[in-house]
């Protein structure tokens, strides 16, 4: 029986033409863009579901990903760790990260994997930090892409997003991160990773399908004692769509750091939200009230009686113009 | 007897007719200059990545990606260039007791009451002001500027800290603007205050008018002979 719904990820991709589906008119966010003219449908919503327990750390993910998107990472020394590279770099959208982690509770060593990448919020860090009109966009079925035609390679995403997952590539100074495979997904396939994993430990839907399936997962753990197993989708970025089932959902932070409970940093709402108005407005303002005041009041002139004064101590003896 | 932080190396009444006031040397000038068009530079493409409304402003520099190579650049050329500055007029800009008195009367400078202003020497406050200010701002913006140079300086410091910088630098650079705003029209309100970072000197009645203690000063000098010591 298989465990995971039949899907474009799992099942062979069609082979006739398929017309690109995922366009312009499915934005629903554009970075530094106040105005954006409403989405002429909605797409279902699809998520990639990652389940941490029956990852078995292959890298197949990884491995798919740098030849889907034709990265070249670069070759790293050997540190002693499964991880490899050492961290996700603007040639690698996705990396197992390998936790050692002792379950204080039965002493057990236990070998934590996830596959770390681009969660792609609902309520994208990246998308509210990017100055570039449009660099990020955002489509109604949930994906977050980065245009690199608009990137300017300032690096804003990287501290506006809440999961340290966008690089900026020193070689082309532009962004890099998971698309979700959005080239794949609009033309009716699921992403590379999930197409090559071995185990179905990714599988890629509409994000009911993959909650429903996470929940049966989530059963499934539970009846074999893990208790506090659960479905990593972070309320504090409006969820995600790519989510993961944890079987200690409780203490995501376990998992090399993922985020107990992410959200977008209130310095990264208050820079872009009340600085950027608060001080457009102080800057035209004062700009307005020196124009109003250049026109209307009257300029300090220096008087005839000024003139005969400083002449008077200028070509005086020095004590001139003193009373 | 003269207090010698008041007069600045140049400063001079130079003879003639009309006899005029040596206020600021070439190279005070040019290095003035550069700072002014530097910090021009900065805001343009500064104010390109603060707000989306003015992001058109990064094309005056050829687009984003060149206005954001550019940027910090700038403002390390700003920098050093205002360094200098303030090595050269910092000692000039100290607090004096008639500052305080000028300051109590803004109200009737603002109102054209010129006559009530007490006498002050070559900076008034408002220019120690706009001085002091942009030393301190430009010392954060400089800063933090670096802490989110991410060519140079990725990950120099934690990412939440970056945050902070971002967020100080966008601050910061509110306040730079109003300083420099309140600065250049000061110098267009106060008529033949562009004399002086133009051609170094200014008329007597302008000396007479608005830094009287500092013309005094060198009047006294002038008179003792050691004015071109």
């Amino acid at each position: 029986m298989l465990d995971s719904p039949r899907d474009p990820a799992v099942s062979n991709p069609p082979v006739q033409g398929f017309k690109e589906n995922l366009g312009k008119g499915d934005v629903v966010r554009r970075s530094a863009t106040a105005s954006l003219p409403p989405p002429t449908r909605k797409l279902d919503e699809v998520a990639k579901l990652i389940d941490v327990s029956k990852c078995i750390g292959c890298k197949a993910c990884q491995s798919a990903c740098v030849e889907w998107n034709d990265t070249q990472p670069d070759i790293e020394e050997n540190v002693g760790a499964y991880t490899n590279p050492h961290d996700l770099t603007p040639d690698m959208f996705t990396l197992m990260r390998f936790e050692e982690w002792e379950n204080p509770a039965t002493s057990d060593l236990e070998w934590l994997i996830r596959k770390d990448g681009c969660m792609h919020c609902e309520d994208p860090g990246c998308l509210k930090a990017c100055p570039s009109p449009g660099a990020i966009v955002q489509y109604s079925n949930g994906i977050v892409d980065i245009d690199h035609d608009a990137c300017i390679g300032c690096g804003y995403c990287v501290k506006g997003c809440p999961f340290d997952i966008p690089r900026v590539s020193k070689k082309d100074h532009k962004a890099y991160k998971c698309t979700l495979c959005s080239d794949r997904v609009a033309v009716g396939q699921g992403p590379a990773c999930a197409k090559a994993c071995p185990t179905q430990a990714i599988v890629f839907g509409t994000k009911t399908e993959m909650k429903a399936h996470a929940e049966e997962r989530i059963a499934d753990l539970k009846s074999r004692g893990y208790e506090n197993a659960g479905l990593y989708d972070p309320k504090g970025v409006g969820g995600t769509h790519v989510m993961y089932v944890l079987h200690h959902a409780d203490k995501p932070h376990i998992y090399s750091g993922l985020p107990d409970d992410p959200a977008i940093s209130p310095v990264v709402t208050a820079w872009k939200g009340v600085t950027k108005s608060a001080g457009l407005l102080a800057m035209g303002l004062a700009a307005a009230a020196t124009i109003a005041h250049g026109i209307f009041a009257k300029p300090d002139r220096v008087t005839a009686e000024d003139e005969d004064a400083g002449r008077a101590l200028a070509e005086g003896d020095g004590t001139g113009g003193r009373p | 007897m003269s207090q010698p932080t008041l007069v600045e190396p140049g400063d001079a009444i130079r003879p003639g007719e009309p006899p005029v006031v040596e206020r600021y040397r070439a190279g005070a000038r040019i290095n003035h200059w550069i700072t002014a068009l530097t910090m021009v530079l900065l805001i343009l493409s500064g104010l390109g990545l603060f707000h989306p409304a003015l992001f058109f402003l990064t094309s005056l520099f050829g687009g984003g990606q060149i206005a954001r190579t550019l940027h910090p650049l700038f403002g390390l050329v700003l920098a050093a260039s205002f360094l200098l500055l303030f090595l050269q007029f910092w000692r000039g800009n100290l607090w004096k007791p008639e500052d305080g008195a000028w300051v109590a009367h803004l109200g009737d400078l603002v109102a054209g009451h010129d006559e009530k202003m007490p006498e002050v020497g070559k900076y008034n406050a408002g220019q120690k002001f706009v001085f002091w200010s942009l030393a301190a701002l430009i010392v954060v913006m400089l800063t933090t500027g670096i802490m989110i140079w991410d060519q140079f300086f990725e990950g120099l410091t934690p990412i939440p800290a970056q945050r902070i910088a971002l967020i100080v630098h966008a601050v910061s650079a509110v306040f730079v603007i109003l300083v420099i705003i309140l600065h250049v029209y000061a110098a267009i309100w106060v008529r033949g205050s562009f004399d002086a970072m133009i051609k170094g000197h200014v008329t007597a009645g302008w000396a007479w008018r608005h830094h009287r203690k500092w013309f005094r000063q060198l009047a006294e000098r002038r008179a003792a002979g050691t004015d071109r010591l």
